[in-house]
């Protein structure tokens, strides 16, 4: 073996090794990737935060792109979240519907009033359980959901202004463009 | 005396001192479900919001929720594969401490095995070239200059 060969490949595997690291580190292990991609969306037919003798259930909602946002008013970045889902309603170009996870009917429509609503209808899921249909582990959380009614996209955690813009928007144009 | 201020001091604390278990929520385990099967369960379980405590030990609200839906589950005669196959379905792998073989865990599972079986190579390469070291094969002029060496020392025997 020559001799540049004996000393390289220790140098060699001590890169590969610092390269597998360092992209480690930069994972967040709290974005658990989510089985339901490609899925068609779990079923749910549950009242409305608004009017509980009404019902929004996944059916209606066949034929166009929608958004899924998960949220409870306990739920702080939620809270910061929320000034961005207004600007995404604002922009009309997708529709945003709540799963309000665990909350409090009197406090979501309380929050809904003070800091303004986004949403074009939101689902009472007063026990969590259409949340572990969804996978819920964390609020808040976002679905994106094409016209066949399958699950295109999760998103973890509060979108921010770059999140919508190089994320959001793109994927919902193009199921847009998907007849 | 002393004696008294140890039992008040014991009662204190034990009056103050929270109950362990009060995340826990009660069960009834005397009909269909099995109290031992239900615990086992939970306990090979992953939470995913506190990520290395099992579903058995965890108190975060999310866990709470899943083991009442495995108690349900079992309630209603699922067996353990059919519960585990429910989580997956909705949390993915993540959900169990034992990931399942498949394609993209090989890395994860033969791995160590890989790089055991790289270290016993490069370990028998190395004794073998010691070895080698230790015991040269002189080379015909080397054979020649010994001989002359021995033979000017008179036989190179009895001398030392």
């Amino acid at each position: 073996m020559p001799a540049f060969v004996r000393y390289l490949a220790p140098l060699l595997a001590f890169l590969a090794l610092a390269a597998l690291l360092y992209k480690g580190l930069s994972l967040d292990p709290h974005k658990v990737p989510s089985p339901l991609i490609d899925k068609p969306a779990p079923a749910f037919s549950l009242p409305l935060l608004k009017d509980p003798g009404k019902t929004l259930s996944a059916d209606e909602l066949r034929g166009k792109v929608w958004l899924l946002n998960v949220w409870a008013t306990w739920c702080v970045s939620c809270r910061a979240e929320h000034p961005v889902l207004m600007q995404l309603a604002a922009s009309g170009k997708v529709p945003v519907y709540g799963l309000n996870y665990k909350d409090k009917r009197e406090a979501a429509l309380r929050w809904l009033q003070r800091y303004g609503n986004p949403y074009t209808a939101n689902a009472f899921d007063a026990d969590g359980r259409v949340g572990i249909d969804w996978g819920v582990y964390g609020t808040p959380e976002t679905f994106i959901i094409d016209k066949e009614g399958v699950i295109r996209h999760k998103h973890i955690g509060p979108i921010t202004p770059e999140v919508l813009r190089s994320e959001i928007y793109p994927i919902v144009e193009k199921l847009e463009r998907a007849g | 005396m002393k004696n008294t201020v140890r039992v008040l001091l014991l009662g204190i604390c034990l009056a103050v001192m929270p109950p362990v278990h009060a995340g826990l929520e009660v069960f009834d385990f005397g009909g269909k479900v099995d109290e031992q099967r239900y615990k086992d369960l939970i306990g090979e379980l992953r939470c995913l919001v506190c990520q290395n405590q099992s579903l058995a030990d965890s108190d975060a609200e999310l866990a709470h929720d899943l083991r009442k839906e495995v108690y349900e589950l079992m309630a209603q005669g699922k067996s353990n594969d059919e519960i585990i196959e429910f989580l997956v379905d909705r949390y993915g792998d993540f959900v169990l401490y034992k990931p399942p073989v498949k394609p993209s865990t090989w890395a994860l599972w033969y791995g160590p095995f890989a790089l055991l079986l790289v270290g016993v190579l490069v370990l028998a390469r190395t004794v073998r070239q010691r070895h080698r070291q230790a015991d040269p094969e002189l080379s015909e002029e080397e054979r020649r200059r010994l001989k002359k060496i021995l033979g000017e020392d008179g036989e190179g025997s009895g001398s030392a």
